[in-house]
């Protein structure tokens, strides 16, 4: 029983850390048809961002509470920033391109922003265990958890309850959705559809941001820190289905909890796990467990 | 969308990029290797590959690259303490040239190519990944070039194939772990089982090997766990991994990780209390000693990968005591093992040129290495193994334990392991060396 809980909560606290940061990459795909690879950019600023900061601060003996709130400030401040310029600066004029050309370009982006990151924070990592230390430690299942960790389960289900209430309770959402099911369709009835994009793809880099941000507090700040985050969001986003928050929930939980229960009964598949699983969802569901229809046009 | 407002944003974010770059940053100093005028035209260039992006850039890369411009400085200046007091490599001056290591294997094999074939240096001093190492031995002989690996931790180089022109003037990784298994038996008899967590590739599997072997060895009641972590490197989150091992049954957990991956380690780890419930070995923890400050766990037994860094900061000889003065003048932290290793691989390019002369063929310098026996900064160097290309050195460990006093972590209870009693002897195969009892160890 005690190993039990402990696979789900280790699976439950996986699957969290990659619903953040992939519930930001499906979103504009879902909205943009954008396979956005400099989303780990984002995850990486957010990090740096966050852990720069809560050094500071804490250097300069402010509480260390304070440091959750430069959290969710250095994932909107990088998801607002990076995430306008990069769309309206470039993206904004690629939407006609092939496909393939804007993921070529957010590639050649992701590069760009890592050199960035090299200059303004250098190869010195960045520490910020301050929160962490703050929510202290609890026993769970026979072993000691610490509270922080535990605390990144209610983190995404805030995330993915706020993106559920967005979707399907608000004006924004019908109008996201209209854009989703058909652009064309969508200007034709008035939607400022730039102006969806826009503010889509700076969600989801705020998204992309929180991720690092929150994680930060955890790790290393060290350079590359953003390369292996968006090959698991790939897998996460193309079990789910590419452009569905559902998908992307449900992705996790399944990439997450089975690697879990890898990691504590069989070590030696624990990498093949996650990609196992894409690639099963590959071969019988190529478009992934929850892909939104798609209407058939005439 | 408003050009302003794009224009607005643009700014603070260089605004915010520059505010960080202008930041008030830990005393450093950019070491320029100084060559007089008139030696320019003779001087030799040697070339220093080292990580210089990427997670083992700050861990690795970046003090392995000061410790070599700072010693190929000293060197040109004159100013090592004796018996390395004189000027010059071969009283000839070196320039540095500055590689990144990053990128893999086939991007090194090139680079290498490029640096001998078109950029005609005179010597490659460096390499930390044993990826590289493996893959650009091969061809330093192919291309007959002087090259000594300065921290590269696989045995199969020289035990694989005989070199000729390819040295590693530090101890290979089998002396990491047989010492550790050593410690672990002196210092912590009573270890009823031992469990792992390493990074999944070479390294790591060749030093859980290595210690699994010795410990079943010289440990024989301590039970292995069969449930040891390897997950990917640069993973960065091990909250399963830490509940896995927390479950296991046994008391001692070893690890090789390094950079990055150690740092998030110990901090999730430490969060987690799992090096109060179980001894933490960490057989390159050298390097996050002077990073780490207070959160760095009392009670881990670290190694350095032999005598460098934390281990041996106080050792009083005038080589090592300028070693660490000079650096902490220079950089603001005292030297890691990396800055000592590079240090030291500089060091034997100096030897090799001041007994061949500084006009010597790549056969001769190799010759003047080959089976030398020399004082480094922190130790004695012999390069005993593969045909005199492989050095052996002594190994130790120390356990954590944080001086508030002085603000920083010290290591107590040190123990050094002579070198021949952590490294198998001439021609013997490393794990066949462990596998059959360590004969001929002198401990």
């Amino acid at each position: 029983m005690e190993t039990f809980l402990t696979i789900l909560l280790d699976g439950l606290q996986f699957s969290s850390y990659l619903f953040i940061v992939s519930a930001g990459l499906t979103i504009i795909f879902g909205v943009m048809k954008i396979l956005n690879v400099c989303h780990g950019s984002f995850y990486a600023w957010g990090a740096y961002t966050a852990a720069f900061f809560i050094g500071k601060f804490s250097d300069m003996g402010m509480p260390d509470a304070v440091g959750f709130l430069i959290i969710v400030a250095a994932a909107i401040a990088v998801g607002v920033v990076l995430g306008f310029i990069i769309e309206q600066g470039i993206l904004k004029y690629m939407y006609q391109r092939d496909e393939v050309l804007i993921v070529l370009a957010t590639f050649g982006l992701f590069l760009v922003l890592e050199d960035i990151i090299l200059i303004a924070f250098g190869t010195d990592p960045y520490f910020a265990y301050q929160p962490m230390a703050l929510l202290d430690s609890v026993e769970m299942g026979g072993i000691i958890r610490d509270v922080y960790g535990l605390s990144l389960i209610g983190v995404a289900t805030m995330v993915a309850v706020g993106c559920w209430f967005l979707l399907n309770k608000t004006k924004w959402g019908v109008i996201l959705k209209a854009v989703i099911f058909d652009r064309e369709m969508g200007i034709s009835m008035g939607i400022n559809v730039p102006y969806v994009y826009t503010l889509t793809f700076i969600g989801g880099a705020i998204l992309g941001g929180l991720g690092g941000a929150y994680i930060a507090p955890t790790i290393s700040v060290a350079p590359g820190l953003g390369t292996e985050v968006i090959v698991l969001s790939f897998a996460v986003v193309v079990v789910g289905g590419m452009g569905s928050i559902a998908g992307a929930a449900i992705g996790s939980l399944i990439i997450g909890i089975l690697r879990a229960l890898a990691v504590h009964e069989l070590p030696q598949v624990e990498l093949f796990v996650v990609f196992a699983v894409m690639a099963i969802v590959l071969v019988f569901r190529p478009e992934g467990l929850f892909a939104p229809a798609k209407p058939r046009k005439i | 969308m408003n050009k302003g407002l794009l224009a607005a944003l643009a700014v603070v974010l260089v605004g915010g990029v520059a505010f960080m770059l202008t930041q008030e940053k830990p005393a450093k100093e950019e070491v320029k290797v100084e060559v007089s005028e008139a030696e320019d035209a003779k001087m030799l260039t040697i070339a220093v590959p080292s990580f210089l992006t990427g997670g083992a850039a700050g861990p690795f890369g970046i003090p392995a690259m000061n410790g070599a411009k700072m010693v190929v400085d000293a060197i040109n200046k004159g100013s090592l303490p004796a018996p390395y007091n004189t000027a010059g490599f071969g009283g000839v001056s070196a320039s540095v040239i500055e590689l990144d290591e990053g990128g893999g294997a086939t991007k090194q094999v090139a680079e290498y190519r490029n640096l001998v074939e078109k950029r005609n240096v005179n010597a490659v001093v460096g390499y930390i990944s044993s990826g590289n190492c493996q893959a650009l031995a091969p061809i330093a002989e192919e291309l007959k070039q002087f090259t000594i690996f300065a921290t590269c931790g696989t045995p199969r180089i020289f035990e694989e194939a005989p070199r000729k022109y390819v040295f590693r003037t530090m101890a290979h990784a089998t002396a990491d772990n047989t010492a550790a298994a050593m410690y672990v038996k002196e210092k912590f008899p009573n270890t009823k089982g031992y469990t792992g967590i390493q990074q999944n590739y070479a390294w790591g599997q060749d030093s859980w090997r290595d210690f699994d072997l010795t410990m079943k060895q010289i440990l024989p009641s301590a039970k292995a766990s069969d449930n040891v972590q390897f997950p990917k490197i640069f993973a960065g989150q091990y909250g399963s991994e830490i509940s896995a091992i927390s479950l296991d049954e046994a008391d001692l957990v070893h690890s090789s990780f390094w950079g990055g991956d150690l740092e998030a380690f110990i901090f999730q780890g430490a969060a987690r209390g799992l090096f109060k419930e179980k001894v933490g070995v960490l057989t390159v923890g050298g390097t996050a000693a002077y990073r780490l400050g207070k959160k760095l766990p009392d009670g881990l037994v670290l190694g350095a990968r032999g005598p460098y860094g934390i281990l041996v900061k106080d050792r009083d000889s005038a080589l090592n005591q300028w070693f660490v003065n000079t650096y902490k003048n220079l950089y603001g932290t005292f030297p890691s093992g990396p800055a000592y290793q590079y240090g030291q691989a500089i060091l034997a390019a100096k030897i090799a040129y001041d007994k061949a002369g500084s006009d010597a063929t790549d056969e001769q310098l190799a010759d003047a290495l080959r089976g030398a026996s020399f004082e480094s900064f922190s130790t004695t160097v012999d390069m005993a193994l593969g045909g005199g290309h492989q050095a052996i050195t002594e190994n130790g460990y120390g356990i954590t334990k944080y001086d508030a006093e002085n603000g920083e972590n010290i290591v107590t209870e040190v123990k050094f392991y002579p070198a021949t009693c952590v490294m198998p002897p001439e021609g013997v195969n490393s794990v066949e060396w462990i596998e059959g009892g360590m004969q001929g160890a002198k401990c």
